[in-house]
């Protein structure tokens, strides 16, 4: 019991803290920045605190939920095996899938650009699709491609697929009929006109589309691999492990896979304000 | 006119499709047939091939018209109460879904009214809750439901709340961006007439959030259902279209497998139309014009 | 600043005593020019029975209500719209020759300029089409933004400036390849008065500079006058000229020529013109 009255109090300190924080007004900019980034870590910490404490206060048995410090112990010893699984599951199926279906949903709207026929013909679809449960096709997938990793990738190819393909048409349809005349008025050629304004133009919904299907693409290999993989993988992993009850591990698997999630979000975000520095959303962020 | 317009490239896609679906069965299905005829010391023609290729228990690739039978079958032939009929099954993945996409409704508002209302909250949740969407919350599934299964609490519940997971950060993050889409000279205008917090928020945050809410709705229906089929697996396969999904890959069923997910489709249709629906409906009610 | 705007591509035998018949000498040259849309409540005559002349060198302006078809017109001569009856030639050909000759300027309403590409990098994007090399493109890139005033300017990315610089930029779009016929939209309208006058005085400076022949749509009276040796009175349903007057004023234009009152003669015909034609039924 006694652990449990220090952790409210230090979570409820944090609380406090941020709300005082959030009220100040910094004379200089680095300042402010710094408070911007202090909030969310001291929540994140106080709330890891919090849990800490009242699992151990409670007594809550660790098959339940094991506390904090348990997982990072966990992660640390079991090093080798969560990098064999992240080869396998990030590395092989999640990186393959991705770039391989954002590149089809890409080019085949490309190709579609000069059919309007084609293009009233798959954007409703396309658009009907990303609403579907897709991971369902993952036991045909793993009947079809086998149990190891060009299963995971072909499932996630299908899911990354369709927002690429929607996201991509929409974005050639974006530029504004005045800049499309401008290119009229220079004769410029289908090509030119792609290349210099269309595509351009198109990049924030690109964007849009490959930071939506980087975590599809995860969930699709993690989930895929519950119907079927060899004996490793991050999802291969977390079933196993709940079903022999260690919760400690789970834990430090899904540790992982968030790490790795956010980190690939992160990267795509960033090559984002790097591409599309004009758009509204990121000067805006940037000033 | 415009209707044609727009349903015939739709339907000539879809034709297609159907067209490759067949072709690919033929040649998908065709080893199977020639292996049985090697195995059997006979030779066997392209012409008997085909028909053959349609009509397998368990073909690689069914046809459709094998699944379209199939889903007549375990749906109109079958009492809704059996386990062999699909609308069961899908009654149990659906009512998960429903009960999650409604908490997850419910705690998405109330959070982003909070994050909106209290920037101790927007400053320290925000950026987590973005992060979250990141992060392969499916994968914690199996993990609840187990868990859960543990302490005794198994059936509809522990689905719907990874249902109820999924749908909340769509919800949330729609709303906290609808309830801050008043401009300012908007808001300049209610303190003029000095209105109270509530009355800001019934009389312009809200309302100005409904276009967001349903676009997020229809992000989070969709995501419930597959929370809700997600949820089915890890339970050893006893009810409900993730289950049948499940059970048809371990025995090879494949048309049960392909029914499964087709009725799956058919469920997320239906729910997206009806979310769909509900905006129009509201928009229209709100003096918007379609 | 001080060197003039090279016009490589004017024919010496287009100012020849010798050919200088009317047609000869027209830039654009329109005969019962109609366009009809089809919309969903029926057909909308845009325009009908246009017959004009432009000359070379001449500032044409086309004044009217919304609704009276100059855009309309001024996107025909583009090629942007095909008329549905009469004919229109510019340099004596259709206006997709002329197009595909890469003979238009064109300055929208709004900048349109490109929020990816620096100022210098948005009037590079027609020399860039249309194939110039790199040592002309940086030649061409300088003389005009010195001709519009943005030297030092070139670096920077549109959404850094101003509403009027912008739109000065997009005109030195306009001008970096050799058009001969700069076509502009209302190019001041979403502007203030202030900066309006300004950028009026600049556009006739470089139009007794670079000698271009200029199509001006716009709905200010005080800025046709100012700016035309033709003013085009345009009215509604249907499109169509109502009167067409030839200025009397010198080419030579400092603002206060606005209070004389040769200047408010021609402003108050072009008034009359305009009630003349305008239906009060709305």
């Amino acid at each position: 019991m006694n652990a449990i009255l220090p952790a409210v109090l230090f979570w409820l300190g944090a609380w406090a803290l941020n709300e005082w924080l959030v009220r100040r007004k910094p004379a200089s900019k680095a300042l402010e920045r710094t408070i911007r980034l202090i909030v969310p870590i001291l929540f994140g910490v106080s709330l890891l605190v919090l849990w800490e404490g009242l699992v151990r206060g409670f007594a809550v048995p660790a098959v339940l939920l094991p506390p904090p410090s348990m997982i990072w112990t966990r992660l640390i010893s079991s090093l080798p095996t969560l990098w064999a699984d992240f080869r396998q599951t990030f590395l092989k199926s999640v990186i393959t899938g991705y770039v391989t279906g954002c590149g089809l949903g890409f080019l085949v709207a490309i190709a579609i650009d000069r059919s309007p026929f084609l293009q009233k013909g798959l954007l409703p679809l396309g658009n009907f699709v990303s609403a579907l449960p897709v991971v369902g096709v993952a036991p045909i997938m793993v009947m079809w491609f086998g149990f190891d990793w060009p299963s995971k990738v072909a499932v996630v190819v299908i899911m990354t697929f369709f927002p690429m393909l929607v996201n991509t048409v929409t974005g050639l349809a974006a530029a504004s009929s005045m800049e499309k005349d401008l290119m009229q008025t220079y004769a410029a050629s289908w090509f030119q006109t792609l290349v210099k304004l269309r595509l351009p133009a198109a990049w924030p919904f690109i964007f849009n589309a490959l930071k939506i299907n980087s975590t599809l693409a995860l969930i699709g290999a993690i989930v895929a691999e519950f119907f079927g993989t060899p004996i490793v993988g991050m999802g291969f992993r977390i079933s196993t492990e709940v079903g022999r009850m260690n919760v400690d591990m789970v834990w430090a698997e899904i540790a992982v896979a968030a790490l790795a999630g956010s980190v690939f979000y992160g990267v795509v975000a960033l090559v984002e304000r790097v591409v599309t520095f004009w758009h509204p959303s990121v000067r805006g962020g940037r000033a | 006119m415009t209707n044609r317009e727009k349903i015939v490239p739709v339907l000539t896609i879809l034709a297609a499709l159907l067209a490759v679906w067949y072709a690919a069965v033929v040649f998908l299905n065709a080893p199977f047939e020639r292996d049985t005829a090697a195995r059997a010391g006979t030779t066997i023609s392209f012409s008997e091939i085909v028909p053959r290729t349609m009509a397998q228990a368990r073909p690689v690739l069914p046809a459709p018209h094998q699944v379209m039978a199939e889903l007549w079958d375990t749906t109109i032939n079958k009492p809704v109460t059996s386990k062999r009929s699909l609308v069961y099954h899908a009654w149990i993945t659906l009512s998960a879904t429903l009960v999650g996409f409604g908490l997850g409704t419910l705690l998405g508002i109330a959070l982003a009214v909070g994050i909106v209302h209290n920037r101790a909250m927007d400053r320290s949740l925000m950026p987590w809750i973005i992060a979250s969407q990141t992060i392969p919350i499916l994968a914690i599934a199996p993990m609840i439901i187990v868990v859960l299964n543990a302490i005794g609490i198994a059936g509809l519940l522990p689905k719907a709340l990874i249902s109820t997971y999924l749908s909340f950060f769509p919800i949330a993050v729609g709303m906290v961006k609808g309830l801050r889409s008043p401009e300012q000279i908007q808001l300049d205008l209610m303190r003029t007439y000095n209105a109270s917090p509530s009355q800001l928020f019934w009389k312009l945050r809200w309302p100005a959030s409904m276009p967001y809410l349903f676009t997020s709705l229809k992000v989070a229906v969709a995501i419930s259902l597959v929370g809700a089929i997600v949820g089915e697996l890890p339970t050893g396969a006893v009810a409900g279209l993730g289950a049948r999904l499940l059970a048809g890959s371990y025995y090879g069923q494949t048309v049960q497998i392909w029914s499964a997910l087709f009725m799956a489709a058919g469920l997320a249709a239906v729910l997206v139309l009806i979310v769909g629906a509900a905006h129009s409906a509201v928009l229209r009610r709100m003096g918007v014009r379609p | 600043m001080g060197t003039a705007f090279a016009m490589p591509q004017i024919r010496p035998d287009a100012f020849s005593p010798n050919t200088a018949s009317p047609d000869a000498r027209s830039v654009v040259s329109a005969r019962g020019l109609g366009l009809t849309f089809k919309t969903d409540d029926g057909p909308v005559t845009a325009l009908t029975g246009v017959d004009l002349d432009v000359r070379k060198g001449d500032f044409v302006s086309f004044i009217g209500p919304s609704g009276c078809g100059k855009t309309t017109f001024l996107r025909v001569i583009a090629d942007l719209e095909k008329p549905t009856a009469g004919t229109i030639t510019v340099n004596g050909t259709t206006p997709e020759d002329a197009r595909k000759n890469r003979s238009y300027g064109y300055v929208f309403q709004a900048a349109a300029l490109y929020p990816w590409r620096t100022i210098e990098q948005n009037i590079a994007l027609p020399l860039e089409i249309m194939g110039y090399g790199e040592a002309e493109k940086r030649a061409r890139i300088e003389r005009t933004l010195a001709l519009v005033n943005l030297s030092g300017f070139g670096k920077k990315f549109p959404w850094q400036l101003s509403g009027g610089m912008q739109q000065r930029a997009s005109i030195a779009r306009a001008l970096a390849f050799d058009a001969d016929l700069l076509l502009m939209d209302e190019p001041f309208g979403a502007l203030d008065e202030i900066v309006r006058d300004h950028l009026n005085e600049q556009l006739l400076e470089l139009w007794a500079r670079t000698e271009k022949t200029i199509c001006f749509v716009t709905h200010s009276i005080p800025e046709a006058v100012y700016l035309s040796t033709k003013i085009v009175v345009m009215s509604p349903r249907p499109g169509r000229i109502t009167d067409v007057i030839e200025s009397t004023l010198p080419r030579e234009r400092p603002l206060d020529i606005r209070e004389t009152p040769e200047f408010l003669e021609i402003a108050s015909r072009v008034r009359d013109g305009l009630r003349a034609g305008h239906s009060y039924d709305e």
